[in-house]
C-alpha cells in the first residue's frame, strides 16, 4: 500500500511476532525434512500449505508443491475431476497466500504455473484481479499477472486500454496503469488498428496526460507517460543518415605522413602514414548491418573492394550510430578522384528497434592526393599559439558542415503540430520544475525538426535560460540540468555556420588542421558530434567534463585538449580508444587517480574482465604496475600518442611517468619535455 | 388528536427528563441522556418518528404540512382556560406554533402517484445529506446508532446555471483530473489551492513543522472570497468553491445582501470538512452520503439507541399543559393529552411547542421566568428557508441517480440573492418507486415570495410539466436533447421558519431544521445544550468499547471507525 506511514510496533506486537517466528521455524524445519525426503503425503502437503499461509515468501515451499502436484498427477489416472480438484486446491492456497502478502513473487509465479497447466478455468482470474487491484491499484505484480491472464484469455487490447482508462480516472497517480497503457498503445499503434493511427491517437493521449500533469505537477506518474508520448512523437521509425565524412560535395586532400607543399589550402587535409582515410557514416539511431554489401563505393581508388565496416561503440555491440571504414589510397599516385557512396543500396541496415533503412542515399566527394615535401616533424603541439582565424566568408565551411538527410516522411506534419501544441501548453506551466524541464525538452525537439534556416536556432536562448533556472531551483538534480544545458549549448553552436565558425581555427603547425576551440564554456557533456566529424583538433580545456563519451565518432581527431576538466579516471577516457588518429592528448589538471573506476558509468572495463595483459610484454615485465594502473593501461595501450600531458593529476609522478613510457614507447613529448633516448 | 386511542396510564410517572418531539436534536439528546443513566420519557404528538426531520409518504407529508402551516390551526375545543389552579400545581396551556407557510401542493399525474403513494419516503427537511466526516457521523459511531442506518453515496455534484447545463464539481484530485470543462491552467490552480488547504490543515495538526505551508493569520481573518481572489482563482472556480464545496448561501461578492460574509478561517473549516469527507469510508465515492429510506432514519436510529438504554417511547401523545410549582413557580411536569400528569426534573421541547400569549398575563414573574423559553419571540431575524419537493419521471442528468446540484447566487436570474441547492435521489435509496426520482430544493429567503420564486426558477431549469395532450409519447420526444428534461409528477412548495433552540434551565427548546445541507450545526447545538443541561460528562462513553462488525455490502456505505 502506498502513502501510509509505518508505525513502530508495540512491545506486545513484538512478543507476538517472536512467538510467530518460533512457530514458523519449527514448521519450516519439518517442511524441509519432508521436502528432502520427497514425502508427498496429504499431511506433508497440508504442512506446506500452513507454512505458505503464514509466509508466502517461502519459495522452496512453492517449488515443493509443484513437485507434489506432479507426483499426485502421476499417481491418479488422469480422472479430469481429480485433476481439476488438485489444481483448484493450488489456486486456493495461492489466493490465501496472496491475502497474506500480495507482493509475494513466489505466490504469483505459482499461480501462473498452475494456470499454464491448462486445467483450471481462467474466467475467475480477472474477477480476482479486479478485487486485488481495487485494494492496491498500483501493485505491479497484479498488473503483471493481468497481462498474463489477458494473453491467455485473448481479451482484446482495446478492452484492456479501457481498463487503464478506468484505473487512471480513479486515481491517476498510478505508474502501473500508465505503463500498461503505453504497452497496449504501442502494440495497437504498431498494428495500425482501427482508430489507432498515430497522427490521430497521440494527440488524444497528450490531452489525457496533460490533465494529470496540470492537476498535480508533482506527481511523477504522468511525467513518464509524457516522456513516452514525446518519444512516440519524435521517433521516426526509419533510421536516417544524419551526416558523413567526407560530406556530400566536399573536396579533401590526402597525403602521406609529413607536411604538405601547399599548406595554405583551404580544404581539409588528411595525412596518414598508413595510406588510408576514414569514411564515417553517422545515423540518427543505432543501426546494425552496415557492410560492403549494404554500402557500395564507386571510385577509382584501388584496393577498396572488400571494405570492413566497424561500429564505433564503447559497448562493443554490433549496433551503433557511427560506422567507420578505411579507404586506401596510394600517396604517390597524384590524382583527383571522385568517390560515390550509396548507402542502403541493398536492404540490411536495420535499426535496433527493427526498422529498415528505407530510401537509398547517395553522396559524392572528391579526393586529391598530394605529395609530401618535407619529412614529418616531431614538434610539440602548442595550444596557446599558431592558430589562424577561420575565414567565415570562405565557402568551404558549407562543405564542412554536413547536411541532414532530408526527412521526407509523409506523416511529419502531425509530429510538428503535436510538438508545437505541446510547447504552447507547457508554456503556461513554466512556474513548476517539471513544466520548465518539459518545455526545455520540447523546444529542443522542436529545434531538431526545423529545417527552415530563417527560424532555425531561435529558441536556444530560451532553452538555455530554462536549464539555468532549473539549476538554481533544483540543486539536487544540478548535474543533470548542467549536462542538458551543455547539450543545448552545443546544439546552438552547431545550428548555423556563422555560430560554428566563431569557434573554428586553422592550426598552422600541422598542415592547417581544422581546430575547434570550445574552451572555458563550462561544458559538462559532449553533444552534436555528428556535425563536427571534420574536426581534427579539439580544445575542450577549462570545462567541466567528466568523460569523453561521444568523441569516439570524431575519427579525424588528432589533437585533443582536455586539461582543466573533471575527469577522474582513465576509464572515463575509454571512448578515445576508438580514435585511432589521436597523436596529442592533454589531460593535465584533472582528477585522474582520485577514483580508479569511472563511477558515472555502469559499464566499464575492469581488471577482472581483462586477463590478457599477462600475455603481452608490458604485462609480463611489470605485472605490479599494470595491476596498479590497469585503467590507464587499457586506454594508453590502444592509442598511438606522440604527445601526452598528464601533470596536475593525483596519478602523476615518476612512477606513473615511467609506466607511461613503457606502455607508449613511441611517445615523444611527456608533460612538455622531449623524451631523449 | 381528537380520536386518540385509549392509552393506559404511563407508569412510572416520574422521570429525570421528558423530551417532546423526535427530531434529530431531541433524539440525540434522549439517546445521550438515557445512555448516561437518566430516566427519560420521549413523547411525540405525531404517529411517526422524526418530527420535522421525518420521511413520510406523499399523503402523510401533505397532511403534516397542512396541519403545521399558518392556516389557523383548529381552535381548541374549549376556549383557552386561564392557568388552572385546581391542583397542587399551576397548569399553563401550550399551543402549537406553525413552522410552515405558503404550502402549495400540486399533483400532475394523480393516478400514477396514488398507485405508488406508500412507496415514497419523502423528507420534510430536504435537501439534506450527510458529510462522511460530519459531526453527526461521529456521534452515530460513538453512540452505536450507526447499527440502525445504512447509507449510500451521492454519486455526483454539479453546478448549474440558467443555460440548463450541469457541470461537474471538481471536488477531488480525481474529479479535477477527469473534468472536461476546466482548462489545464484552471486544473492546476484549483489543485494548487486544495494542496495549500491540505498543507495548512496538516501543519495545524502537526505543530511546529516549518516546512509545511501555512495560511497567514491575516489571511485567516480576511473574507474568504477575498482570499480566493488573492489566490488568483478565476471567478468560475471561486464560485464552485464557495457554493458547491463550502456550501455557502449568500452571495459573497455582494456585501449589501450578504447576511453572512464568511471569513477565510471558517471557509477553510468548511473545506476541511469536505476534504476529510472524501475517502473517509472506503466504499463511499465522494464526500456525501444519504441514509437509505430517508433522513427520517437518523432520528429514529438515535431513538432506538435510547430505547435500548431504557428510554420510554410514546408516539401520538401530545402534551397539553405545563405544570408549575405553586409556591416556587418552578417547573414540575407536564399534562398529557390523556389527562395524565407526568413529572420530571427537566423538559426538552420541540420548536413547535409554545405558550399562548394570553396565558402569560396571569402568571407571576417567577413563573414567567420558568417558561420564558417557550414564549414566542418577535423574530429578530426574518430569515426563512424555502423548500420544494418534486417527484419526477426520469433524471436531471443521464446515468446519474443520486446527485447534488447547486445554483450559485445570480446564476439563474440577476436578483437571485442566495444559492439554491437541489438534491436528486433515486429508488436505490428506497425513497421512491423505480423510474422516478425525488428532487429536493431549498434556498434561504427573507420572504415567502422571494424564496418560492427562486425555487420555481430552479425547477423550471431542471424539469418540465407533463404535456397534457400526449403523455404516452415521451420516448418520441426524448430524441431531442433539450426536451429530455424529466417530467414533473408531483410538487410541494413550502417555506419554513428558522427557529433557534433555547436553553432555559429546566425547560429548553430545540431548534427547527436549519437551512444547511448537513446536520453539523444541529448536532453541535444539541451537544452544547446537553452539556449545559446535563453537565460536561463525556457522551456515550461506554459505547466506544462496542466492537463494530464488518459487513460487506455491495454498494452500501459502512460507516465504521
Amino acid at each position: 500500500m502506498h502513502g501510509r506511514p509505518r508505525k513502530a510496533s508495540k512491545p506486545e506486537e513484538e512478543a507476538a511476532s517472536a512467538a510467530k517466528a518460533v512457530k514458523l521455524r519449527s514448521l519450516q524445519s519439518q517442511f524441509m525434512k519432508n521436502h528432502h525426503d520427497k514425502i508427498y503425503t496429504e499431511e506433508a502437503i497440508e504442512l506446506s500449505t500452513k507454512l505458505l499461509e503464514i509466509n508466502p515468501e517461502a519459495y522452496t515451499a512453492w517449488n515443493y508443491r509443484k513437485l507434489a502436484v506432479e507426483d499426485c498427477l502421476s499417481r491418479i489416472d488422469s480422472d479430469p475431476n481429480l485433476v481439476n480438484s488438485i489444481f483448484d486446491e493450488e489456486l486456493r492456497v495461492v489466493e490465501s497466500a496472496l491475502r497474506q502478502n500480495f507482493k509475494s513473487y513466489g505466490a504469483w509465479h505459482h499461480r501462473k504455473w498452475v494456470l499454464s497447466k491448462g486445467h483450471s478455468s481462467i474466467a475467475h482470474e480477472l474477477k480476482l484481479l479486479d478485487k486485488f487491484q481495487r485494494l492496491d491499484s498500483r501493485n505491479f505484480h497484479a498488473w503483471n499477472y493481468r497481462r498474463f491472464v489477458v494473453e491467455l484469455t485473448k481479451r482484446s487490447e482495446q478492452d484492456e486500454l479501457q481498463y487503464t482508462d478506468d484505473m487512471i480516472n480513479n486515481n491517476f497517480s498510478n505508474y502501473s496503469a500508465w505503463h500498461n497503457r503505453s504497452v497496449l498503445l504501442s502494440s495497437l499503434l504498431a498494428q495500425n488498428a482501427d482508430g489507432f493511427m498515430p497522427n490521430e491517437r497521440i494527440p488524444d493521449e497528450y490531452d489525457l496526460v496533460h490533465s494529470a500533469i496540470f492537476t498535480d505537477p508533482d506527481d511523477q506518474s504522468g511525467w513518464f507517460y509524457h516522456l513516452w508520448l514525446l518519444d512516440q512523437t519524435l521517433n521516426v521509425e526509419t533510421p536516417l543518415l544524419t551526416s558523413s565524412w567526407p560530406s556530400h560535395g566536399s573536396t579533401i586532400i590526402l597525403s602521406g605522413a609529413g607536411c604538405l607543399n601547399g599548406s595554405s589550402s583551404k580544404f581539409t587535409t588528411f595525412c596518414s602514414e598508413s595510406g588510408s582515410f576514414p569514411l564515417i557514416l553517422y545515423f540518427d539511431q543505432a543501426v546494425g548491418g552496415v557492410s560492403s554489401s549494404t554500402v557500395t563505393i564507386d571510385s577509382e581508388l584501388k584496393g577498396n573492394e572488400d571494405l570492413v565496416w566497424e561500429p564505433i561503440s564503447y559497448k562493443n555491440s554490433q549496433v551503433s550510430c557511427v560506422w567507420v571504414t578505411h579507404l586506401k589510397y596510394v600517396s604517390t599516385d597524384l590524382c583527383e578522384y571522385k568517390v560515390k557512396i550509396r548507402v542502403g543500396n541493398s536492404p540490411g541496415i536495420v535499426s535496433s528497434r527493427g526498422h529498415n533503412f528505407r530510401a537509398p542515399y547517395e553522396f559524392v566527394f572528391t579526393a586529391h592526393v598530394h605529395d609530401t615535401v618535407k619529412d614529418s616533424q616531431e614538434g610539440i603541439v602548442s595550444w596557446t599559439d599558431g592558430f589562424d582565424i577561420w575565414d567565415a566568408k570562405s565557402k568551404d565551411l558549407n562543405s564542412l558542415i554536413t547536411l541532414d538527410q532530408l526527412q521526407a516522411e509523409i506523416d511529419f506534419k502531425w509530429r510538428q503540430e503535436a510538438i508545437d501544441s505541446e510547447v504552447e501548453c507547457f508554456g503556461i506551466l513554466s512556474d513548476s520544475k517539471i513544466g520548465k524541464l518539459t518545455l526545455a525538452r520540447l523546444l529542443m525537439a522542436r529545434e531538431a525538426m526545423v529545417s527552415d534556416d530563417a527560424v532555425k536556432g531561435v529558441r536556444y536562448e530560451e532553452i538555455l535560460q530554462l536549464y539555468n533556472d532549473l539549476m538554481a531551483l533544483d540543486s539536487s538534480h544540478y548535474q543533470y540540468y548542467k549536462d542538458e544545458h551543455s547539450v543545448a549549448f552545443l546544439h546552438k553552436m552547431t545550428s548555423s555556420s556563422e555560430s560554428l565558425s566563431r569557434h573554428l581555427f586553422r592550426y598552422r603547425g600541422m598542415n592547417n588542421l581544422v581546430c575547434l576551440r570550445l574552451n572555458n564554456l563550462s561544458l559538462s557533456r559532449i553533444a552534436s558530434v555528428e556535425k563536427l566529424l571534420f574536426v581534427q583538433m579539439l580544445d575542450l580545456s577549462h570545462n567541466e567534463l567528466h568523460s569523453t563519451e561521444g568523441l569516439e565518432a570524431m575519427q579525424l581527431l588528432s589533437c585533443l585538449n582536455l586539461s582543466h576538466n573533471r575527469i577522474r579516471s582513465f576509464s572515463a577516457l575509454d571512448s578515445l580508444r576508438h580514435v585511432k588518429q589521436l597523436k596529442v592528448l592533454d589531460v593535465s589538471h584533472n582528477h585522474i587517480g582520485k577514483h580508479s573506476v569511472d563511477t558515472t558509468r555502469y559499464l566499464c572495463s575492469s581488471p577482472l574482465s581483462n586477463s590478457e595483459w599477462s600475455q603481452d610484454d608490458v604485462g609480463r615485465q611489470n605485472p605490479g604496475l599494470v595491476t596498479k594502473y590497469w585503467d590507464a593501461y587499457f586506454v594508453l595501450r590502444d592509442l598511438n600518442l606522440k604527445q601526452l600531458d598528464i601533470a596536475g593529476n593525483e596519478i602523476s609522478g615518476n612512477e606513473f611517468s615511467s609506466f607511461v613510457l613503457q606502455v607508449v614507447p613511441k611517445l615523444v613529448w611527456l608533460d612538455g619535455q622531449k623524451l631523449g633516448n | 388528536m381528537i380520536d386518540l386511542p385509549p392509552y393506559p396510564p404511563l407508569d412510572p410517572s416520574n422521570y429525570d427528563l421528558i423530551v417532546v418531539g423526535t427530531g434529530v436534536s431531541e433524539s440525540v439528546f434522549a439517546a445521550a441522556a438515557s445512555s448516561s443513566g437518566s430516566s427519560v420519557l420521549h413523547l411525540d404528538p405525531n404517529p411517526f418518528y422524526g418530527s420535522h426531520f421525518a420521511s413520510l409518504s406523499l399523503p402523510d407529508l401533505t397532511s403534516f404540512l397542512h396541519s403545521n402551516s399558518v392556516s389557523p390551526p383548529p381552535p381548541p375545543s374549549s376556549p383557552p382556560l386561564p392557568p388552572s389552579n385546581n391542583h397542587d400545581f399551576i397548569s399553563v396551556d401550550l399551543v402549537n406554533r406553525s413552522l410552515y407557510s405558503s404550502v402549495e401542493i400540486s399533483s400532475f399525474e394523480s393516478e400514477i402517484l396514488e398507485e405508488h403513494s406508500r412507496r415514497f419516503n419523502v423528507d420534510l427537511c430536504g435537501p439534506r445529506v450527510v458529510f462522511c466526516a460530519d459531526e453527526s457521523i461521529n456521534l452515530m459511531l460513538k453512540s452505536g446508532a450507526n447499527n440502525y442506518v445504512e447509507f449510500k453515496s451521492i454519486d455526483a455534484s454539479f453546478v448549474g446555471d440558467s443555460s440548463g447545463e450541469l457541470r461537474n464539481v471538481p471536488d477531488s484530485r480525481a474529479a479535477i483530473f477527469k473534468d472536461k470543462s476546466l482548462t489545464l491552467l484552471e486544473k492546476n490552480q484549483l489543485m494548487k489551492f486544495f494542496k495549500l488547504v491540505q498543507s495548512h490543515l496538516a501543519s495545524s495538526t502537526e505543530n511546529d513543522d516549518t516546512t509545511t505551508v501555512k495560511i497567514s493569520e491575516e489571511d485567516m481573518e480576511s473574507p474568504f472570497v477575498d482570499f480566493l481572489t488573492k489566490m488568483r482563482l478565476p471567478p468560475k472556480i471561486k464560485s464552485i468553491i464557495l457554493y458547491a464545496i463550502a456550501m455557502l448561501d449568500y452571495d459573497q461578492d455582494n456585501t449589501e445582501t450578504c447576511r453572512h460574509l464568511l471569513k477565510t478561517k471558517e471557509g477553510i473549516d468548511r473545506l476541511a470538512l469536505y476534504i476529510t469527507s472524501v475517502g473517509r469510508f472506503s466504499n463511499a465515492l465522494g464526500a456525501l452520503i444519504y441514509p437509505i429510506y430517508g433522513q427520517g432514519e437518523l432520528p429514529q436510529a438515535f431513538c432506538r439507541r435510547a430505547a435500548v438504554k431504557g428510554c420510554i417511547y410514546v408516539l401520538r401523545m401530545p402534551i397539553t399543559a405545563l405544570l408549575l410549582d405553586k409556591e416556587t413557580g418552578g417547573y414540575k411536569g407536564v399534562k398529557l393529552a390523556t389527562g395524565q400528569e407526568i413529572f420530571s426534573q427537566k423538559l426538552i421541547l420541540d420548536p413547535c411547542v409554545t405558550i399562548g400569549l394570553e396565558s402569560l398575563s396571569s402568571l407571576t414573574d417567577q413563573e414567567n421566568e420558568t417558561i420564558s423559553v417557550l414564549v414566542p419571540k418577535a423574530l429578530i431575524n426574518k430569515e426563512k428557508v424555502a423548500r420544494g419537493i418534486c417527484v419526477i419521471r426520469g433524471s436531471v442528468k443521464a446515468d446519474v441517480s443520486n446527485a447534488l446540484i447547486v445554483y450559485p447566487p445570480k446564476s439563474l436570474f440577476p436578483e437571485q440573492l442566495t444559492a439554491i441547492r437541489v438534491l436528486q435521489l433515486g429508488s436505490g435509496l428506497a425513497v421512491c418507486p423505480a423510474d422516478m426520482h425525488v428532487l429536493y430544493l431549498s434556498t434561504l429567503c427573507d420572504n415567502d415570495d422571494q424564496g418560492i420564486k427562486a425555487l420555481l426558477s430552479a425547477m423550471s431549469n431542471l424539469v418540465r410539466l407533463p404535456d397534457p395532450k400526449n403523455q404516452q409519447s415521451d420516448s418520441v420526444v426524448e430524441n431531442d436533447t433539450c426536451e429530455a428534461k424529466p417530467i414533473l409528477l408531483w410538487r410541494a412548495l413550502y417555506v419554513q421558519q428558522l427557529v433557534k433552540g433555547e436553553f432555559g434551565g429546566t425547560i429548553s427548546s430545540m431548534p427547527s431544521p436549519d437551512g444547511n445541507l448537513n446536520y453539523n450545526e444541529i448536532v453541535e447545538s444539541a451537544l452544547k445544550l446537553y452539556e449545559q443541561l446535563m453537565g460536561s460528562e463525556e457522551l456515550f462513553k461506554e459505547e466506544t468499547s462496542v466492537e463494530n462488525t464488518t459487513e460487506e455490502n455491495d454498494d452500501g456505505v459502512d460507516i465504521e471507525d
